[in-house]
């Protein structure tokens, strides 16, 4: 692809003799927010790693720019990390922090002063310029953090579960933040998350990946949307997927008939999109939990057990209920891989 | 009513234990009289001041200074890096070369000395005070090891990483926020090799030579000779030395978090 800022080629990593990721390809466009997103042990982190050059890729190639950076030590890649305990130092004061990278870098007094200003005022932290890291909340630290990569101005910033330390309130006023500053830097932004909601709400486009091998590749809207792998689909919210085989439905108890003729190789259907009340089975309720606008309930079926969710506004059962329930092929969703 | 009454008795033994040959000590330093004796005949500062006029004891605290000041600074010059790559880098063998550092704090000082004397000085023909120099170090090196491996155990790495990825060398991460972050426990690490080094008595028992004793050694050898309570007034300005530095320690660095 031309239009690559970063460029992952056929990288392949791995820790002594244990192969983390076996063959990567990703290309990354400039000024893009990318989430790479998987469960832990997925190899997303390392992925991260070797582009910060903190682990060296035991095979492939990075490319930053155009330029090769795939034997280029960390200190010289001028890319930016954001770490999930944000590894600040703390000896220093907050301007101190920010203005490490710079006082390294032997830059002039002034332009230090000026540019540790701006970018502290930036995450909003220009009255607490003179404390140290243990003086501040975890949201003020994050943000020092943030801040201490920004001031280099990095070709490239990552960022490391950038939200999971933080509570519900701060991870949305983050969130906002990191999308004002991307907006007005244009940097390239590569977070790495195991929240699906996280990578959702945040990124322009996840890669969702499994086993160090990429599942999907896409905007949130396709990967939300259009799962391609029954593994993508479950991490998406599709609680309730079944194997296809002819004309019946494959659970973990059993197999039932269904009316239609599926091509696909799986059938998956979120809770919202299984009918309650009315259907061509019948379940048993064993869990019913009150969700504000939706009533989430568990059914023991022939298939195994089923995750539903009806409108609130809806009339309620009760565990032990038996409640007929249908999973209609208009609101499933084909997966052929 | 009873537990209290038996709980007081036991602290108030084991202070007596503990405390009880110090104040001897005081005491019969302060006498009057021409021999060390408890309790002290009559109350003089002489024998404190005295102290300060015997030759041999000035040149053996200038010997103990110099070994306890450069043994323990060349002990944690060796121990402090020995303590980071064991606790930063997969070191083959890390575990079993901390226990080997640990050795000297396990095995007798008799043997230690011995063995130094015997396999070290004699057949390399070590001058006294490089050898006694040489075994400070080694003795304190343990020390400086595993108190500086506790701090630097509560030091995140990632703290070097975030500083390489803002143009660090591994170097400068270490000096410029490694050592910022640990300079608590090395200073600890300092305080309790130099106390270690100045009380050292086994091993350098064997290695000093004609002129060129310890302090403490010096002391051995003067009681043998003379037995004035001199001795007795220079060992509690030695233990109000040791309670002073430690009382510093503890006051400014919360000495006692790191040992």
């Amino acid at each position: 692809m031309s239009d690559a800022y970063v460029s992952l080629q056929n990288l392949s990593l791995a820790y002594g003799s244990s192969i983390v990721v076996p063959e990567l390809n990703i290309d990354i466009r400039k000024g893009e927010l990318i989430a790479l997103l998987g469960p832990s042990g997925c190899g997303k982190t390392t992925t991260m790693r070797a582009i910060a050059g903190l682990m060296t890729p035991h095979s492939g190639k990075i490319t930053i720019d155009g330029v090769d950076v795939t034997r280029m030590p960390a200190n010289k890649r001028g890319i930016g990390l954001v770490f999930q305990s944000y590894a600040l130092f703390p000896h220093l004061t907050a301007f101190e922090n920010a203005a490490f990278g710079l006082r390294l870098q032997k830059r002039p007094a002034a332009e230090i002063e000026e540019r540790v200003t701006h970018w502290l005022a930036t995450v909003d932290l220009a009255h607490l310029a003179d404390r140290k890291p243990a003086e501040m909340s975890g949201g003020q630290q994050q943000r020092l953090s943030l801040a201490r990569s920004l001031v280099m101005e990095p070709k490239v910033l990552l960022l490391d579960e950038p939200l999971s330390n933080l509570d519900a309130r701060l991870r949305l006023e983050m969130r906002t933040e990191l999308q004002r500053v991307q907006r007005d830097t244009g940097i390239t932004m590569v977070f790495v998350t195991h929240d699906q909601a996280e990578a959702l709400a945040l990124a322009d486009r996840i890669v969702l990946m499994k086993d160090g091998v990429i599942e999907q590749l896409g905007t949130p809207d396709e990967l939300y949307n259009a799962p391609r792998t029954v593994f993508g689909a479950d991490f998406f919210g599709f609680e309730n997927i079944f194997e296809v085989a002819g004309r019946d439905l494959i659970g973990a108890k059993g197999k039932m008939p269904v009316a239609f003729g599926a091509t696909a190789r799986h059938m998956a259907w979120r809770p919202g999109a299984v009918s309650v009340g009315s259907g061509p089975w019948e379940g048993v309720v064993t869990g019913v939990a009150f969700a504000g606008e939706k009533r989430e309930y568990v059914l023991d079926t022939d298939l195994g057990q089923i995750k539903a969710a009806t409108d609130a506004s809806e009339p309620a059962y009760q565990i032990g209920d038996v409640v007929p329930f249908g999973l209609p092929e208009a609101t499933g969703f084909p997966i052929s891989g | 009513m009873q537990y209290k009454w038996t709980s007081r008795l036991i602290i108030g033994l084991t202070l007596t234990f503990l405390i009880g040959p110090f104040l001897i000590i005081v005491l019969a330093g302060l006498s009057a009289g021409e021999f060390m004796t408890f309790p002290p005949e009559g109350i003089s500062l002489k024998w404190y001041l005295k102290v300060f006029t015997v030759d041999s004891f000035r040149a053996s605290f200038a010997l103990s200074m110099f070994l306890a000041v450069f043994g323990t600074i060349a002990a944690l010059l060796l121990g402090v890096p020995a303590a980071y790559a064991i606790s930063r880098y997969d070191i083959p063998f890390g575990e079993t070369i901390k226990t080997i550092v640990a050795a000297p704090i396990i095995v007798p000082g008799i043997i230690v000395g011995l063995a130094l004397l015997r396999y070290l000085v004699v057949p390399l023909n070590f001058t006294v005070t490089l050898a006694l120099f040489l075994a400070h170090t080694a003795l304190v090196l343990p020390y400086a090891v595993r108190v500086v491996s506790a701090s630097l155990n509560n030091l995140r790495s990632d703290m070097e990483e975030a500083a390489v990825l803002l143009g660090c060398t591994r170097l400068g991460a270490f000096t410029r926020v490694v050592l910022p972050n640990i300079q608590g426990g090395v200073l600890a690490a300092f305080i309790l090799g130099f106390v270690t080094s100045f009380n050292q008595v086994p091993v350098s028992l064997f290695l000093s030579g004609p002129g060129v004793r310890t302090l403490p050694i010096d002391m051995l050898s003067y009681m043998e000779i003379t037995y004035d309570p001199s001795v007795a007034a220079l060992s509690a300005l030695l233990a109000f030395l040791s309670v002073i530095i430690v009382f510093v320690a503890e006051k400014f660095l919360g000495f006692s978090r790191y040992v």
